[in-house]
């Protein structure tokens, strides 16, 4: 298969969106039903193109066709298969075809499924999810076109970037693109809706599983971001508070908002007008997110192959959907009608005070990502904002969120009793905080901070569990019954409770990595050792190894228990990719129960010696699998059955009877 | 409560978590930001000892001492300035002479600048986007 196939197809696909962002749209104005059923087919072929370009390009890097110039700057003949597949989108060309491909894949599951929607919602949904995609389209094809031939063809490329020939590539850029990409829907069916000028419970229903789907995918891909970084970069941090970990950390929390406000308004019809602005913000952010990490404009450790050419076009598609959508809002939010009421201590006041404090943490990380951009085109000077700043602001915000969570599930709709809620909660609560004292007398250098944060964690958990046993009535009724009633309960249920306590297993993580960390650097010759947590490390020498596209220098570490015992060995090199002559270094991690042992080298002294970085980090692993957790809830949550069954369903159920009547 | 009053206490709620926020980012944007200088920069208008910064340049040829245990002493240059820089722990993997780093650190009474991080792109041929447009500015290097 040529190319030239790949790159006609997404032609085809351009022109095919332009009539779907147009055609639906006009048929919704105009009340005709043919005209707005384009829509479906358009949406559906346009993923078929999409699909063909993009495995196009995937098999000419499987069978690495140098004539393409995009294989030849990003591939290698030698490159393990693994990494010739994702090595796709492991360039900006490939990465923003795999954005399309997956903006597609969601416009046309829409299409596929949304059969029960109201005809002119659906159509409207569609248009705005066509032009989107023509959007980014006409971007690939016009600036950054991955079907660029190469004459005459070279023998062989220029390889892959080593830190990414890794698994981390295969995972990371998809499931966060899900994420991203996702929110797409929740923002074309708020552009619909304001087209419409009508929303209804409805809506809503159709627009939290979506946003629920796209949510466990972020939250999986900044996870796996997190922990790819922390092991590839061999500096043994989790979270930097880099711009491009921002870019992707800001849809996450408008999205956790989005999430929270969609279920008021499903369940309540309340807080429409609101749920509309944020869908429409949460998609924002991830239009900025994709331009600052394409773009470069801001300096990063893990931006790959950025272009601050291109970065102008996407600065217009983002000025285009974020200005046009806000417009659309100022005019037609207005005409919704407003929901129902409700007291400021029940279940919505509980969402509504989780979607002030999101919105104000997005705020302030918002502010901390783009000041430097401002002061720059300001005054001309070059700042810089880092981890210091996040952490006085976003610290102290998100902590009270914490301590709220767990009252949320446990007030009740309209208006909640605060004090039962105590009540309930109080054996969680002084769990949490006997835990929180022992940890504070009884771990060394455990600070009152940490504490705090252990406590906080706990609390989290502990919260989540409390609302699993009231809600099957546990100490009530008896554990037959209790047992029963636990099986019965929605999967939303467990899907809330899941998701709390993966937050509060991810913030144990944090806190005890942050404050009970030991890191040592030293120089070390063969036969030293170091102490690191209760471990013993030695050093037994360097060897050398020959992987299959790269040589490297291992040295080897045997570890030792507090009882002196061989606990096994560490691992840690330096790696030289031969086709590209470039260095990395491999980390070697030992996972010990939650905790994890990373040792990293760097050059050796004129004495023969090593230098080694050795970490100790307590239940560090905790982080990652508080966010699988969350991700995990966000699955269960979204198979529940009342998701499946739509509203919109059961009325047109009802109005056929009604005409068979 | 009417639904006015109920209004007002969220939209109240909402202001003042934006008041914290706006009063902890102006807070923390006065202590914890730090400016990037060329070495150049430095000579013309010195930063005061004990400031937090940033040094973009070159990784001055024939300037790096290793040897000292952990510890490296490298100078970073913009072929008009150096300033010399010390660095405890184990240097990016493309960390070489004539490349573009940045480091960030707090600058001794001396003019040396200690730093805790020192940042070299994992790209060959990337220049962090400071350096880069410092350097062009001077004519001392050009993309390729």
């Amino acid at each position: 298969m040529s190319v030239e196939l790949g790159h006609f197809a997404l032609v085809l696909a351009l022109a095919l969106a332009l009539v779907q962002s147009s055609v639906p749209l006009a048929g919704a104005r105009l009340g005709s039903p043919s005209l707005m059923r384009v829509g479906e087919p358009t949406a559906i072929a346009g993923l078929g193109l999409v699909a063909i370009a993009f495995a196009v390009l995937t098999l000419a890097y499987v069978r690495s066709d140098f004539s393409v110039l995009n294989v030849w700057e990003n591939s290698h003949s030698a490159k393990p298969l693994l990494f010739k597949i994702t090595g796709t989108w492991g360039n900006h060309e490939g990465s923003m075809l795999l954005w399309v491909l997956i903006l597609s894949l969601f416009g046309a599951l829409v299409a596929a499924f949304g059969r029960n929607l109201p005809p002119t919602l659906r159509a409207n949904v569609l248009a705005v999810q066509g032009l989107i995609a023509t959007a980014f389209l006409a971007f690939i094809l016009f600036t950054s076109n991955p079907f660029t031939r190469l004459v005459p063809a070279p023998m062989q490329g220029r390889d892959l970037n080593p830190i990414l020939q890794d698994i981390g590539l295969a995972i990371h850029p998809p499931l966060l693109y899900l994420g991203y990409v996702g929110f797409s829907i929740a923002f074309s069916f708020a552009v619909a809706a304001l087209i419409d000028g009508r929303i209804d419970a409805a809506w809503a229903r159709w627009v939290r599983p979506w946003t629920l789907a796209a949510w466990a995918f972020l939250t999986g891909g900044i996870a796996m971001g997190s922990y790819w970084a922390y092991y590839e970069l061999g500096w043994g941090g989790f979270w930097f508070w880099d711009p491009v970990e921002n870019a992707s950390f800001m849809p996450w929390l408008a999205g956790t908002a989005l999430l929270h406000s969609a279920i008021v308004m499903e369940k309540r019809s309340a807080l429409k007008i609101w749920t509309v602005l944020l869908a429409i913000l949460t998609f924002s952010l991830s239009l900025l997110g994709t331009f600052l990490v394409r773009s470069g404009v801001l300096t990063s450790v893990h931006a790959f192959a950025t272009d601050p050419t291109r970065g102008v076009f996407i600065l217009a598609i983002l000025v285009f959907f974020i200005g046009g959508a806000l417009a659309l809002f100022a005019l037609r939010a207005a005409a919704l009608a407003p929901g129902g009421l409700f007291h400021p201590i029940s279940r919505e006041g509980a969402l509504v005070l989780n979607n002030l404090l999101l919105t104000t943490v997005t705020a302030t990380v918002l502010v901390g990502t783009l000041y430097p951009l401002v002061v720059e085109a300001v005054t001309g000077e070059k700042i810089s904002v880092g981890a210091p700043f996040f952490n006085l602001t976003f610290v102290p915000l998100f902590l009270p969120l914490l301590a709220v969570v767990p009252f949320g599930p446990m007030l009740a709709w309209k208006r909640g009793d605060l004090a039962g809620a105590f009540q309930r909660l109080h054996l969680a609560f002084a769990a949490a905080t006997v835990v929180a004292f022992l940890s504070f007398f009884l771990v060394d250098r455990a600070s009152a901070l940490a504490a705090l944060g252990i406590g906080l964690g706990l609390w989290l958990v502990f919260g989540a569990l409390t609302d699993l046993a009231v809600k099957s009535g546990v100490g009530k009724a008896g554990p037959a019954v209790a047992l029963r009633r636990l099986k019965g309960l929605p999967l939303s249920v467990f899907g809330t409770a899941l998701a709390h306590a993966g937050l509060g297993l991810a913030v144990l993580g944090v806190v005890c990595v942050t404050t009970l960390e030991e890191e040592h650097i030293l120089t070390m010759q063969p036969g030293q050792t170091v102490e690191a947590g209760d471990h013993r490390l030695r050093f037994e020498g360097l060897r050398p190894f020959t992987g299959p596209n790269y040589t490297e220098e291992q040295a080897h570490f045997a570890l030792f228990g507090a009882d002196s015992l061989r606990r096994g060995s560490i691992v840690s090199s330096k790696r030289l990719y031969t086709a590209r002559g470039m260095p990395t270094t491999e980390a070697g991690i030992r996972t010990i129960g939650l905790s994890q042992l990373y040792v990293s080298i760097g050059d050796e002294t004129a004495d023969g010696g090593l230098v080694v970085r050795v970490w100790w980090k307590p239940q560090v692993t905790l982080i990652w699998i508080g966010a699988l957790v969350m991700m995990l809830g966000g699955m269960v949550s979204l198979c529940d059955r009342r998701l499946r069954i739509g509203a919109p369903a059961r009325r047109r159920a009802e109005a056929a009877a009604g005409e068979a009547a | 409560m009417t639904r006015k009053q109920k209004r007002l206490a969220v939209i109240g709620t909402g202001m003042g978590f934006l008041a914290l926020a706006a009063a902890l980012t102006f807070y923390a944007l006065g202590q914890q930001t730090s400016y990037f200088y060329m070495p150049a920069d430095l000579a013309a208008k010195p930063a005061a000892a004990g400031e937090r910064i940033r040094l973009g340049g070159l990784v001055e040829q024939g300037s790096v001492v290793r040897g000292e245990g952990t510890r490296v002493r490298f100078a970073v240059t913009d072929h008009e300035s150096s300033v010399m820089v010390v660095y405890d722990g184990i240097l990016p993997d493309l960390f070489r002479e004539e490349q573009g780093v940045v480091t960030e650190g707090v600058l001794g009474a001396d003019g040396v600048l200690v730093a805790d991080t020192v940042l070299a792109k994992h790209d060959e041929t990337y220049m962090p986007r400071e350096v880069a447009e410092s350097l062009k500015e001077r004519g001392v290097w050009q993309e390729q």
